[in-house]
Protein backbone atom coordinates (compact mmCIF):
# COMPACT_ATOMS: atom_id res chain seq x y z
CA UNK A 1 0.00 0.00 0.00
CA UNK A 2 1.17 3.48 -0.58
CA UNK A 3 1.75 5.52 2.59
CA UNK A 4 0.75 9.29 2.27
CA UNK A 5 2.84 12.10 3.75
CA UNK A 6 1.59 15.02 5.01
CA UNK A 7 2.98 18.31 4.59
CA UNK A 8 3.15 19.47 8.44
CA UNK A 9 5.84 21.38 10.01
CA UNK A 10 9.01 20.13 10.17
CA UNK A 11 8.91 16.56 12.00
CA UNK A 12 11.43 15.97 14.55
CA UNK A 13 12.20 12.08 14.35
CA UNK A 14 12.32 10.15 17.86
CA UNK A 15 14.91 7.03 18.31
CA UNK A 16 14.23 5.24 21.29
CA UNK A 17 14.99 4.81 24.43
CA UNK A 18 15.21 8.39 25.00
CA UNK A 19 17.54 10.09 27.48
CA UNK A 20 16.92 12.84 29.83
CA UNK A 21 18.96 15.31 27.39
CA UNK A 22 16.80 14.32 24.48
CA UNK A 23 13.86 14.84 26.35
CA UNK A 24 14.94 18.39 27.28
CA UNK A 25 15.25 19.15 23.64
CA UNK A 26 11.33 18.43 22.85
CA UNK A 27 9.07 21.05 23.06
CA UNK A 28 5.26 21.29 23.32
CA UNK A 29 4.18 22.19 20.01
CA UNK A 30 6.87 19.45 18.35
CA UNK A 31 5.70 17.34 15.82
CA UNK A 32 7.83 14.20 15.80
CA UNK A 33 7.79 10.57 14.61
CA UNK A 34 8.93 7.91 16.87
CA UNK A 35 10.88 4.69 16.15
CA UNK A 36 11.95 2.05 18.45
CA UNK A 37 10.38 0.35 21.06
CA UNK A 38 7.24 1.42 23.45
CA UNK A 39 5.22 -0.50 25.80
CA UNK A 40 1.52 -0.54 26.00
CA UNK A 41 -0.62 0.04 29.86
CA UNK A 42 -3.77 1.01 30.67
CA UNK A 43 -5.86 1.51 33.48
CA UNK A 44 -5.11 -2.43 35.17
CA UNK A 45 -1.38 -1.94 34.62
CA UNK A 46 -1.34 1.29 36.24
CA UNK A 47 -3.15 0.12 39.31
CA UNK A 48 -0.97 -2.87 39.49
CA UNK A 49 2.12 -0.98 38.67
CA UNK A 50 0.90 2.00 41.08
CA UNK A 51 0.04 -0.13 44.14
CA UNK A 52 2.35 -3.36 43.72
CA UNK A 53 5.66 -1.59 43.06
CA UNK A 54 7.02 -4.82 41.45
CA UNK A 55 10.82 -4.16 41.38
CA UNK A 56 12.41 -3.37 37.75
CA UNK A 57 13.58 -6.73 37.56
CA UNK A 58 10.40 -8.42 37.79
CA UNK A 59 9.29 -6.59 34.66
CA UNK A 60 10.50 -8.90 31.85
CA UNK A 61 10.96 -5.23 29.75
CA UNK A 62 13.17 -2.46 29.95
CA UNK A 63 11.44 0.58 30.74
CA UNK A 64 14.09 2.61 31.13
CA UNK A 65 13.47 5.62 28.39
CA UNK A 66 10.56 4.18 26.75
CA UNK A 67 7.26 5.40 25.66
CA UNK A 68 4.06 4.09 27.58
CA UNK A 69 1.67 4.02 25.20
CA UNK A 70 -1.54 3.94 26.59
CA UNK A 71 -3.48 2.06 24.35
CA UNK A 72 -6.16 -1.30 24.55
CA UNK A 73 -5.06 -3.03 21.01
CA UNK A 74 -6.97 -5.32 19.07
CA UNK A 75 -4.89 -8.54 18.32
CA UNK A 76 -4.67 -11.16 16.47
CA UNK A 77 -2.67 -14.53 17.28
CA UNK A 78 -1.27 -16.51 14.02
CA UNK A 79 1.12 -19.20 13.85
CA UNK A 80 3.43 -16.82 13.42
CA UNK A 81 2.95 -14.92 16.51
CA UNK A 82 0.57 -11.57 16.95
CA UNK A 83 -0.13 -9.44 14.84
CA UNK A 84 -1.66 -6.08 15.95
CA UNK A 85 -5.07 -5.03 14.25
CA UNK A 86 -6.07 -1.64 15.43
CA UNK A 87 -4.10 0.50 18.15
CA UNK A 88 -5.47 3.75 18.52
CA UNK A 89 -5.02 5.74 21.85
CA UNK A 90 -6.68 5.64 24.66
CA UNK A 91 -7.96 8.39 27.35
CA UNK A 92 -5.05 9.43 29.72
CA UNK A 93 -6.53 10.87 32.22
CA UNK A 94 -7.90 8.41 33.67
CA UNK A 95 -4.59 6.94 35.30
CA UNK A 96 -4.32 10.43 36.24
CA UNK A 97 -4.16 9.27 40.20
CA UNK A 98 -1.10 6.93 39.06
CA UNK A 99 0.74 7.54 36.38
CA UNK A 100 3.38 10.61 38.43
CA UNK A 101 4.81 7.60 40.85
CA UNK A 102 5.17 5.43 37.88
CA UNK A 103 6.97 7.94 35.76
CA UNK A 104 9.56 8.64 38.52
CA UNK A 105 9.74 4.66 39.67
CA UNK A 106 10.53 3.13 35.94
CA UNK A 107 12.56 5.77 34.85
CA UNK A 108 9.81 6.35 31.38
CA UNK A 109 10.66 9.73 29.25
CA UNK A 110 7.53 9.54 27.16
CA UNK A 111 3.45 9.12 28.20
CA UNK A 112 2.00 8.85 24.56
CA UNK A 113 -1.95 8.96 24.39
CA UNK A 114 -4.80 11.31 24.00
CA UNK A 115 -6.51 13.86 25.97
CA UNK A 116 -3.57 15.32 28.08
CA UNK A 117 -3.04 14.73 31.49
CA UNK A 118 -3.29 16.54 34.57
CA UNK A 119 -0.74 18.87 36.90
CA UNK A 120 0.29 16.01 38.98
CA UNK A 121 1.53 14.02 35.91
CA UNK A 122 3.01 17.41 34.59
CA UNK A 123 4.64 18.05 37.66
CA UNK A 124 6.61 14.91 37.66
CA UNK A 125 7.32 15.20 34.13
CA UNK A 126 9.22 18.06 34.98
CA UNK A 127 10.82 16.57 38.12
CA UNK A 128 11.69 13.32 36.20
CA UNK A 129 12.29 14.76 32.24
CA UNK A 130 9.37 13.37 30.81
CA UNK A 131 7.41 13.95 28.28
CA UNK A 132 3.35 13.57 26.73
CA UNK A 133 2.93 12.70 23.34
CA UNK A 134 -0.31 12.77 21.84
CA UNK A 135 -1.28 10.80 18.60
CA UNK A 136 -4.12 10.79 16.82
CA UNK A 137 -7.26 9.97 18.87
CA UNK A 138 -9.29 6.36 16.55
CA UNK A 139 -6.58 6.51 13.78
CA UNK A 140 -5.98 2.48 15.05
CA UNK A 141 -5.46 1.28 11.93
CA UNK A 142 -3.32 4.05 10.53
CA UNK A 143 -1.53 3.99 13.52
CA UNK A 144 -1.68 -0.47 13.82
CA UNK A 145 0.44 -0.09 10.06
CA UNK A 146 3.31 1.57 11.73
CA UNK A 147 3.79 -1.36 14.19
CA UNK A 148 6.16 -3.13 12.97
CA UNK A 149 6.48 -6.11 14.96
CA UNK A 150 5.06 -7.64 18.69
CA UNK A 151 7.97 -8.56 20.50
CA UNK A 152 6.63 -9.58 23.92
CA UNK A 153 3.54 -9.65 26.15
CA UNK A 154 3.42 -9.56 29.68
CA UNK A 155 0.14 -9.89 31.45
CA UNK A 156 -2.02 -11.19 28.80
CA UNK A 157 -4.00 -13.99 30.81
CA UNK A 158 -4.20 -12.17 33.98
CA UNK A 159 -5.12 -8.68 32.08
CA UNK A 160 -6.55 -9.91 28.56
CA UNK A 161 -5.51 -8.87 25.62
CA UNK A 162 -6.87 -4.49 26.12
CA UNK A 163 -5.02 -4.97 29.51
CA UNK A 164 -1.64 -6.51 29.28
CA UNK A 165 1.53 -4.72 28.25
CA UNK A 166 2.57 -5.21 24.46
CA UNK A 167 6.14 -4.34 23.86
CA UNK A 168 6.05 -3.06 20.19
CA UNK A 169 8.59 -1.87 17.77
CA UNK A 170 7.19 1.16 15.30
CA UNK A 171 8.42 2.86 12.77
CA UNK A 172 7.31 6.69 12.11
CA UNK A 173 5.02 6.34 14.75
CA UNK A 174 3.35 10.02 14.64
CA UNK A 175 2.07 12.55 17.76
CA UNK A 176 3.08 15.92 18.69
CA UNK A 177 4.31 17.01 22.44
CA UNK A 178 1.29 18.77 23.89
CA UNK A 179 3.36 18.54 27.22
CA UNK A 180 6.76 19.38 28.05
CA UNK A 181 9.46 18.80 30.99
CA UNK A 182 9.25 22.22 31.07
CA UNK A 183 5.91 22.87 32.71
CA UNK A 184 4.01 23.54 29.64
CA UNK A 185 1.03 22.35 28.25
CA UNK A 186 -1.01 23.03 25.48
CA UNK A 187 -4.02 21.49 26.81
CA UNK A 188 -3.79 23.81 29.77
CA UNK A 189 -3.67 26.57 26.78
CA UNK A 190 -6.76 25.30 25.14
CA UNK A 191 -8.46 24.76 28.41
CA UNK A 192 -8.20 28.67 29.32
CA UNK A 193 -9.27 30.09 26.24
CA UNK A 194 -12.46 27.95 25.73
CA UNK A 195 -12.98 28.83 29.12
CA UNK A 196 -13.13 32.27 28.39
CA UNK A 197 -15.35 31.76 24.94
CA UNK A 198 -17.64 29.60 27.35
CA UNK A 199 -18.00 32.11 29.95
CA UNK A 200 -19.08 34.86 27.16
CA UNK A 201 -21.41 32.31 25.42
CA UNK A 202 -23.52 31.53 28.90
CA UNK A 203 -23.65 35.13 30.13
CA UNK B 1 -32.61 -17.70 12.03
CA UNK B 2 -29.08 -18.98 10.82
CA UNK B 3 -28.89 -16.27 8.40
CA UNK B 4 -29.63 -13.52 10.06
CA UNK B 5 -27.41 -14.10 12.33
CA UNK B 6 -24.85 -13.64 9.87
CA UNK B 7 -26.58 -10.16 8.44
CA UNK B 8 -25.71 -9.44 11.93
CA UNK B 9 -21.94 -10.37 11.66
CA UNK B 10 -21.73 -8.28 8.40
CA UNK B 11 -23.33 -5.09 10.17
CA UNK B 12 -21.33 -5.27 12.73
CA UNK B 13 -17.96 -5.76 10.17
CA UNK B 14 -19.71 -3.05 8.50
CA UNK B 15 -20.18 -0.22 11.20
CA UNK B 16 -16.67 -1.62 12.76
CA UNK B 17 -14.74 -0.87 9.44
CA UNK B 18 -16.37 2.18 7.76
CA UNK B 19 -17.79 5.86 8.61
CA UNK B 20 -21.58 6.57 7.15
CA UNK B 21 -21.03 8.91 4.12
CA UNK B 22 -22.71 11.85 6.15
CA UNK B 23 -20.20 11.63 8.60
CA UNK B 24 -17.20 11.05 6.41
CA UNK B 25 -18.22 14.12 4.49
CA UNK B 26 -18.36 16.54 7.36
CA UNK B 27 -15.24 15.49 8.08
CA UNK B 28 -13.62 15.81 4.78
CA UNK B 29 -15.32 19.55 4.73
CA UNK B 30 -13.92 19.82 8.21
CA UNK B 31 -10.39 18.98 7.24
CA UNK B 32 -10.17 21.68 4.40
CA UNK B 33 -11.38 24.10 6.80
CA UNK B 34 -8.87 24.25 9.50
CA UNK B 35 -5.55 26.01 8.45
CA UNK B 36 -3.01 24.36 6.22
CA UNK B 37 0.17 23.32 8.65
CA UNK B 38 -1.80 23.16 11.99
CA UNK B 39 -1.82 20.36 14.29
CA UNK B 40 -5.68 20.30 13.32
CA UNK B 41 -5.51 19.76 9.83
CA UNK B 42 -2.63 17.29 10.29
CA UNK B 43 -5.13 15.19 12.61
CA UNK B 44 -7.88 15.62 10.28
CA UNK B 45 -5.52 14.48 7.58
CA UNK B 46 -4.10 11.49 9.23
CA UNK B 47 -8.13 10.39 10.42
CA UNK B 48 -9.46 10.43 6.74
CA UNK B 49 -6.78 8.58 5.64
CA UNK B 50 -7.17 5.88 8.53
CA UNK B 51 -10.54 6.11 7.27
CA UNK B 52 -9.28 5.15 3.63
CA UNK B 53 -6.94 2.31 4.96
CA UNK B 54 -9.83 0.74 7.39
CA UNK B 55 -12.31 0.26 4.79
CA UNK B 56 -10.03 -0.60 2.04
CA UNK B 57 -8.65 -3.22 4.59
CA UNK B 58 -11.83 -4.32 6.59
CA UNK B 59 -10.31 -3.18 9.71
CA UNK B 60 -11.46 -1.62 12.04
CA UNK B 61 -11.36 2.18 12.24
CA UNK B 62 -10.63 2.61 15.86
CA UNK B 63 -9.08 -0.70 18.10
CA UNK B 64 -11.94 0.46 20.65
CA UNK B 65 -15.09 -0.97 19.01
CA UNK B 66 -17.37 0.42 21.85
CA UNK B 67 -19.92 -1.12 23.66
CA UNK B 68 -22.62 -2.19 21.10
CA UNK B 69 -25.99 -0.49 21.31
CA UNK B 70 -29.04 -1.94 19.15
CA UNK B 71 -31.94 -0.62 18.53
CA UNK B 72 -34.51 -2.96 16.82
CA UNK B 73 -37.70 -2.69 15.01
CA UNK B 74 -39.62 -5.66 15.31
CA UNK B 75 -43.21 -6.38 13.01
CA UNK B 76 -46.09 -7.89 14.76
CA UNK B 77 -45.75 -11.61 16.06
CA UNK B 78 -41.37 -11.58 15.84
CA UNK B 79 -40.22 -13.18 18.80
CA UNK B 80 -38.08 -10.81 20.65
CA UNK B 81 -36.26 -13.61 23.19
CA UNK B 82 -35.24 -15.53 19.79
CA UNK B 83 -34.01 -12.36 18.07
CA UNK B 84 -31.91 -11.52 21.18
CA UNK B 85 -30.13 -14.78 21.42
CA UNK B 86 -29.51 -14.30 17.59
CA UNK B 87 -27.84 -10.78 18.39
CA UNK B 88 -25.45 -12.64 21.25
CA UNK B 89 -24.90 -15.24 19.02
CA UNK B 90 -23.83 -12.72 15.81
CA UNK B 91 -21.79 -10.76 18.63
CA UNK B 92 -19.66 -13.73 19.81
CA UNK B 93 -19.11 -14.80 15.99
CA UNK B 94 -18.13 -10.46 15.04
CA UNK B 95 -15.41 -10.41 18.12
CA UNK B 96 -13.71 -13.24 16.49
CA UNK B 97 -14.31 -12.20 12.78
CA UNK B 98 -14.22 -9.01 12.05
CA UNK B 99 -12.63 -8.81 15.14
CA UNK B 100 -14.10 -6.74 17.30
CA UNK B 101 -11.92 -5.76 20.85
CA UNK B 102 -13.30 -8.03 23.39
CA UNK B 103 -15.14 -5.49 26.17
CA UNK B 104 -17.35 -6.84 28.25
CA UNK B 105 -15.29 -7.24 31.47
CA UNK B 106 -17.71 -8.82 34.79
CA UNK B 107 -17.92 -5.90 37.39
CA UNK B 108 -17.53 -9.05 40.22
CA UNK B 109 -14.64 -10.62 38.83
CA UNK B 110 -13.22 -8.13 36.70
CA UNK B 111 -12.69 -10.56 33.65
CA UNK B 112 -12.91 -9.66 30.39
CA UNK B 113 -15.36 -12.35 29.22
CA UNK B 114 -13.66 -12.56 25.82
CA UNK B 115 -16.26 -12.25 23.30
CA UNK B 116 -18.36 -8.99 23.89
CA UNK B 117 -20.96 -10.67 25.57
CA UNK B 118 -22.44 -10.60 29.29
CA UNK B 119 -25.02 -8.92 30.95
CA UNK B 120 -26.79 -6.05 29.75
CA UNK B 121 -23.50 -6.63 26.99
CA UNK B 122 -24.27 -5.68 24.65
CA UNK B 123 -27.20 -3.59 24.98
CA UNK B 124 -30.39 -4.25 23.30
CA UNK B 125 -33.90 -2.24 22.51
CA UNK B 126 -36.44 -3.11 20.86
CA UNK B 127 -39.77 -1.81 19.78
CA UNK B 128 -42.34 -2.93 18.27
CA UNK B 129 -43.27 -1.28 15.01
CA UNK B 130 -47.22 -2.04 12.90
CA UNK B 131 -44.11 -2.55 9.66
CA UNK B 132 -43.98 -5.82 7.54
CA UNK B 133 -39.99 -5.68 8.12
CA UNK B 134 -37.41 -6.34 10.89
CA UNK B 135 -34.71 -2.84 11.15
CA UNK B 136 -31.86 -3.50 13.43
CA UNK B 137 -29.86 -0.52 14.03
CA UNK B 138 -26.41 -1.17 15.33
CA UNK B 139 -24.32 1.41 16.75
CA UNK B 140 -20.60 1.12 17.82
CA UNK B 141 -19.98 3.66 20.63
CA UNK B 142 -16.76 4.00 21.73
CA UNK B 143 -15.95 4.71 25.69
CA UNK B 144 -13.78 7.25 25.56
CA UNK B 145 -16.41 9.45 24.05
CA UNK B 146 -19.12 8.03 26.34
CA UNK B 147 -17.11 8.89 29.24
CA UNK B 148 -17.02 12.41 28.81
CA UNK B 149 -21.19 12.84 28.55
CA UNK B 150 -22.99 14.55 31.38
CA UNK B 151 -26.26 14.61 32.90
CA UNK B 152 -27.53 18.14 33.78
CA UNK B 153 -30.66 18.91 36.78
CA UNK B 154 -32.10 22.47 35.81
CA UNK B 155 -32.11 24.99 36.96
CA UNK B 156 -28.12 25.10 37.48
CA UNK B 157 -26.93 27.92 39.37
CA UNK B 158 -23.33 28.45 38.17
CA UNK B 159 -24.13 27.81 34.74
CA UNK B 160 -27.33 30.44 34.88
CA UNK B 161 -29.44 27.90 33.45
CA UNK B 162 -32.74 27.58 34.14
CA UNK B 163 -35.84 25.56 33.46
CA UNK B 164 -35.89 26.43 29.57
CA UNK B 165 -34.15 25.47 26.16
CA UNK B 166 -31.54 29.03 27.16
CA UNK B 167 -30.41 26.57 30.14
CA UNK B 168 -30.15 23.77 27.76
CA UNK B 169 -28.23 25.42 25.11
CA UNK B 170 -25.58 26.50 28.25
CA UNK B 171 -25.47 22.79 29.65
CA UNK B 172 -24.43 21.62 26.18
CA UNK B 173 -21.74 24.20 25.89
CA UNK B 174 -20.72 23.34 29.28
CA UNK B 175 -20.21 19.86 28.55
CA UNK B 176 -18.50 20.12 25.83
CA UNK B 177 -15.86 22.70 27.83
CA UNK B 178 -15.73 19.81 29.94
CA UNK B 179 -14.73 17.45 27.52
CA UNK B 180 -12.14 19.33 25.43
CA UNK B 181 -10.92 17.10 23.05
CA UNK B 182 -10.77 14.27 25.64
CA UNK B 183 -13.50 12.10 23.67
CA UNK B 184 -11.41 12.38 20.16
CA UNK B 185 -13.67 15.40 19.19
CA UNK B 186 -15.30 16.86 16.33
CA UNK B 187 -18.12 15.15 17.94
CA UNK B 188 -21.41 14.99 17.38
CA UNK B 189 -23.71 15.77 19.57
CA UNK B 190 -27.21 14.06 20.92
CA UNK B 191 -29.13 15.94 23.58
CA UNK B 192 -32.31 14.74 25.20
CA UNK B 193 -34.29 16.28 27.81
CA UNK B 194 -37.36 15.21 29.76
CA UNK B 195 -38.81 13.78 33.11
CA UNK B 196 -36.24 11.27 34.43
CA UNK B 197 -32.61 10.46 34.46
CA UNK B 198 -32.62 6.99 32.62
CA UNK B 199 -35.15 8.24 29.91
CA UNK B 200 -33.19 11.52 28.85
CA UNK B 201 -29.77 9.44 28.76
CA UNK B 202 -31.16 6.77 26.30
CA UNK B 203 -33.17 9.39 23.90
CA UNK B 204 -30.03 11.21 23.86
CA UNK B 205 -28.00 8.53 22.70
CA UNK B 206 -30.18 7.57 19.93
CA UNK B 207 -30.31 11.19 18.70
CA UNK B 208 -26.62 9.83 17.79
CA UNK B 209 -28.40 7.53 15.16
CA UNK B 210 -29.80 10.69 13.12
CA UNK B 211 -28.06 11.79 10.02
CA UNK B 212 -25.49 14.76 10.60
CA UNK B 213 -27.53 16.49 7.51
CA UNK B 214 -31.53 15.64 8.71
CA UNK B 215 -33.56 18.35 9.51
CA UNK B 216 -35.43 18.26 12.87
CA UNK B 217 -38.99 18.35 12.59
CA UNK B 218 -39.44 20.69 15.03
CA UNK B 219 -38.95 24.49 14.30
CA UNK B 220 -37.27 25.72 17.21
CA UNK B 221 -34.90 22.29 18.03
CA UNK B 222 -33.99 22.84 14.76
CA UNK B 223 -32.77 26.60 14.92
CA UNK B 224 -30.90 25.90 18.26
CA UNK B 225 -29.08 22.62 17.06
CA UNK B 226 -27.68 25.22 14.30
CA UNK B 227 -26.84 27.70 16.83
CA UNK B 228 -25.64 25.05 19.25
CA UNK B 229 -23.35 23.96 16.61
CA UNK B 230 -21.78 27.45 15.83
CA UNK B 231 -21.50 28.18 19.44
CA UNK B 232 -19.48 24.96 20.27
CA UNK B 233 -17.09 25.70 17.05
CA UNK B 234 -16.53 29.30 18.58
CA UNK B 235 -15.26 27.57 21.68
CA UNK B 236 -11.78 26.43 19.68
CA UNK B 237 -11.41 23.17 21.11
CA UNK B 238 -10.95 21.86 17.64
CA UNK B 239 -10.10 18.29 16.59
CA UNK B 240 -8.62 16.29 19.80
CA UNK B 241 -8.22 19.59 21.37
CA UNK B 242 -5.41 20.56 19.49
CA UNK B 243 -7.25 24.04 18.71
CA UNK B 244 -9.20 24.94 15.67
CA UNK B 245 -12.38 25.61 14.17
CA UNK B 246 -14.47 22.37 13.92
CA UNK B 247 -15.30 20.68 17.34
CA UNK B 248 -18.24 19.34 16.77
CA UNK B 249 -20.06 18.01 13.37
CA UNK B 250 -23.18 18.14 14.39
CA UNK B 251 -25.77 18.68 17.16
CA UNK B 252 -29.09 16.55 17.45
CA UNK B 253 -31.38 17.64 20.18
CA UNK B 254 -34.97 15.06 21.34
CA UNK B 255 -37.52 16.32 23.50
CA UNK B 256 -40.14 14.39 25.72
CA UNK B 257 -42.78 15.66 28.14
CA UNK B 258 -41.50 16.52 31.26
CA UNK B 259 -42.61 16.37 35.10
CA UNK B 260 -43.33 19.87 36.09
CA UNK B 261 -40.93 19.49 39.40
CA UNK B 262 -38.03 18.13 37.16
CA UNK B 263 -35.83 19.36 33.95
CA UNK B 264 -33.16 16.96 33.01
CA UNK B 265 -30.97 17.27 30.25
CA UNK B 266 -28.65 14.27 29.39
CA UNK B 267 -25.45 15.21 26.60
CA UNK B 268 -23.94 12.17 24.81
CA UNK B 269 -21.41 12.35 23.09
CA UNK B 270 -19.61 10.40 19.77
CA UNK B 271 -16.53 10.55 18.85
CA UNK B 272 -15.60 11.83 15.31
CA UNK B 273 -16.22 7.91 14.36
CA UNK B 274 -19.72 7.96 14.34
CA UNK B 275 -20.18 4.60 13.97
CA UNK B 276 -23.94 3.07 13.03
CA UNK B 277 -25.57 1.46 10.16
CA UNK B 278 -28.95 -0.24 9.68
CA UNK B 279 -29.73 -3.92 8.44
CA UNK B 280 -33.39 -4.62 7.17
CA UNK B 281 -34.99 -7.51 6.91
Amino acid sequence: MVEKQFTVQKQKIINLPLSKKDVMGLNAGDVVLINGMIVTGRDKIHKFLFYERPLKKDIPFNLSGTILYHCGPIVKKSDSGYKIIASGPTTSIRVETYEHRIISSYGIRGIMGKGGMGERTLDAMKKNGCVYFHTIGGAAAYLADRVKRVVDVWKLEEFGVPEALWLLKVENFPAIVTMDAYGKSLHNDIAKKSGSALKKLIK
Amino acid sequence: MLKLRDGIVELYRKVATSLPPDVEDALKAACVSEKKGSNARHALDVILENIRIARETARPICQDTGVPVFYVKTPIGLSQIELEKTIIEATCIATEKVPLRPNAVDIITDKNTGDNTGIGFPIIYFRETPDSTLSIDLMLKGAGCENVGQTYKLPKEELKADRDLDGVRKCVLDAVYRAQGRGCSPYTIGVGIGAAKDQVARLAKEQLMRRLTDTNNIEVLFKLEKRLLKEINSLGIGPLGFGGKTTALGVKIGVNHRHPASYFVDISVCCWANRRGRLIW
